[in-house]
């Protein structure tokens, strides 16, 4: 067992692959930090979460490049990077910015294979933060996946843990597609077994983090581990619940849902996106299309309420599913008839 | 004027090819046999021919929605092209891009690109491989005045002035975008002074003038291949016709129609220039016209001819193949 953070996971597989492929590079704002001020050298910050500290002193500026506080020119530049052959990290540095810079990510490069009919492929890997939890506020704290899952041509990975983290961001470094890779900001900091070598977590692949018979639960992201902390409550209660982390969105693992659906014919999906066409609500019409006969309660989906992030402490705690919600849906699917 | 007898040859070849396709799709247009919009180049084919002349294969640029003239200029087979505007199987992109996103990675053109301005960035992103991997190429982005007021460009700007990059933007100010005149949406009105803003050295240019628009591309690129980073040109042209084909132009005179194709045709100018200084006979330039034209009208009868994609190709080239 070889513990690391998520935060630690991350840069690691960055480095891994750096090495291995000369035409992965990083680029982002403050990914070294420190340029342009007066006559300092070095590495300043290695990002403002410091997930990417150390890969200046490795690759040196030619690898990792500031750039000024500019998403559209730091995403357009990754996409026509990677449709000329290379194979871009971009930086985004919280999700929440996808406002300013969406278009190169859905018009140009998700659409660059199947527009230009497949004469070349896109490499480009966008790492972004994600999530609420540790009081950002509204425009900070967001977990916009359902929108990024919606676009063809994009796929979209949240990884839940530091083994996770590690061997799907090297998945997606070597796809030949966009990925949009959403890492929680409140999951930084976990600490988990990450194996030294390179290895790869397929995307489009779920786990079953816990067997149970009563009851499906997926779970997303941080809510991964939430669900995870309701078990002993669970087993209280009698309940065998089955706990499944789906990885990546997109493309998503729908068969490990489907036959653990039939098997405890109740779904309920914990999710930290918007409610109104969320995630979450995709899965549980596709439960409903495809394995409907199997379901003894209709489906249920648990996000957070449709407003945005609050900023005050105890409003983001009321904010985000919780164990009382999670055990209070589970409690009603469970005894549904 | 510098340039060997076979250059010349082939600026003219390319500009008159632009010429005599687009003066071809409109009339295809017309007759009903070209899909959704078009956006004729005519007018502007100095600017395409002056860049691209000073490109080579592993070079990039990058064009916007009126894309035909770049991809004919960047030496893309024509008869590809041509299926791909009528959307066909065998076309460039296999039909699924059309006029307004065609694009030829072979020869380094990065698309057309039917969002205003967002191509510029992306040239700055293959101008990345000089830094990256230390490869001499250069990245030009052609951007309209239209395109020149968006935020895409000005970022892209500032970026590859910071990076050093080794790209080019190539302001192609016709005066309009689209229905809207330079006058009311410039501020300041001066595109090449904006992009001097960046840190960059930046010129003005007519851009109906070849020789105009190719001196300064060579002393760009060369700048640009040397690592000492971006340059600007605006080259200043007339739009012969309208935004798109079938604007009626309420907001041009007919006067300044007829005098913009009389006293600023690329190609009159070009041909003046070359035979006045006697390097080149004018019969030679005649022999090129007339191939062209059989060129293109076997093009375009070719593509008329073949046939369009499969219904089962709707949904494959998302993803790479057996990865989703």
């Amino acid at each position: 067992m070889r513990v690391k953070t998520y935060r630690e996971a991350i840069i690691e597989a960055m480095m891994l692959e750096m090495r291995r492929d000369e035409k992965v590079f990083v680029i982002g704002e403050d990914i070294s930090g420190g340029r342009g001020c007066g006559d300092f050298e070095g590495e300043a910050a290695g990002g403002p979460m410091g997930l990417t500290q150390g890969l200046w002193d490795e690759f040196g500026a030619k690898r990792v490049i500031d750039t000024p506080i500019s998403e559209t020119a730091i995403m357009g530049a990754a996409a026509g990077a990677a449709l000329s052959g290379l194979r871009p990290i971009a930086e985004l540095m919280f999700s929440d910015f996808f406002g300013v810079c969406f278009d190169q990510i859905y018009n140009q490069a998700a659409k660059f294979r199947f527009m230009y009919g497949e004469q070349g492929a896109t490499p480009l890997v966008i790492r972004t933060m994600i999530g609420a939890g540790i009081g950002c506020g509204p425009q900070h704290s967001q977990s916009p996946y359902s929108i990024f899952a919606n676009i063809p041509g994009l796929k979209v990975v949240t990884p839940s843990n530091p083994y996770d983290a590690k061997g799907l961001l090297i998945s997606s470094i070597r796809d030949n597609d966009p990925v949009m890779f959403c890492e929680h900001k409140s999951l930084l900091g976990m600490e988990g077994n990450v194996p030294e070598d390179a290895y790869e977590v397929p995307l489009g692949k779920g786990k079953i983090i816990k067997e149970g018979n009563d009851i499906t639960i997926v779970a997303i992201g941080q809510m991964v581990g939430i669900t995870q902390g309701c078990v002993s409550k669970f087993e209280e209660k009698g309940i065998s619940v089955e706990i499944i982390d789906p990885r990546s969105l997109s493309p998503f693992d729908e068969e490990i849902v489907y036959d653990s659906v039939e098997k405890t014919g109740r779904l309920l999906v914990i999710d930290e996106s918007n409610p109104v066409c969320s995630f979450g609500s995709w899965i549980a019409s596709m439960v409903s299309d495809e394995v409907f006969s199997s379901l003894k309660a209709p489906t249920r989906v648990l996000t957070p309420p449709h407003c945005p992030v609050p900023a005050a402490p105890n409003l983001e705690a009321a904010y985000l599913p919780d164990l009382d919600r999670i055990v209070e849906a589970t409690d009603y699917l469970t005894n549904y008839s | 004027m510098q340039l060997s007898k076979d250059k010349l040859l082939d600026a003219y070849t390319r500009m008159k090819k632009i010429r005599v396709f687009e003066e071809t799709m409109r009339d295809e247009f017309a007759k009903g046999t070209v899909p959704a919009f078009i956006h004729l180049y005519i007018g502007q084919e100095a600017i395409a021919t002056g860049v691209c002349v000073e490109l080579t294969d592993q070079d990039s640029i990058s064009s916007t929605h009126r894309g035909h003239g770049h991809c004919i200029a960047k030496n893309s087979d024509l008869e590809k092209m041509t299926m791909e505007i009528f959307c066909r199987a065998e076309g460039l992109c296999e039909g699924k891009g059309g006029s307004m996103h065609i694009a030829d990675l072979s020869v380094g053109m990065l698309g057309a690109n039917a969002i205003v301005g967002a191509n510029a960035p992306i040239a700055v992103g293959a101008a990345l491989k000089q830094r990256v991997l230390g490869e001499n190429l250069v990245s030009a982005a052609f951007i309209g005045d239209g395109a020149s007021n968006q935020g895409a460009v000005f970022e892209s700007m500032n970026l590859a002035s910071v990076l050093k990059l080794p790209a080019l933007f190539i302001f192609e100010n016709n005066g309009y975008a689209e229905f809207t005149g330079i006058d009311y949406h410039c501020g300041g009105g001066d595109i090449a002074g904006r992009a001097e803003g960046f840190g960059m050295p930046s010129y003005k240019v007519d851009g109906s003038d070849f020789f105009a628009v190719q001196e300064v591309a060579a002393e760009a690129a060369e700048r640009a291949r040397r690592g000492e980073g971006p340059s600007a040109i605006e080259c200043i042209a007339k739009r012969w016709y309208g935004h798109f084909e079938g604007d009626p132009q309420h907001y041009r005179t007919k006067e300044e129609l007829e005098t913009i194709r009389r006293d600023f045709d690329p190609l009159i100018i070009f041909r003046q220039k070359v035979e006045d200084a006697g390097l080149i006979e004018n019969n030679d330039l005649n022999l090129i016209d007339d191939e062209l034209s059989n060129q293109v009208t076997e093009a375009v009868e070719k593509a008329k001819n073949s046939p369009l994609p499969n219904v089962e190709e709707l949904t494959t080239n998302v993803y790479e193949k057996g990865s989703y």
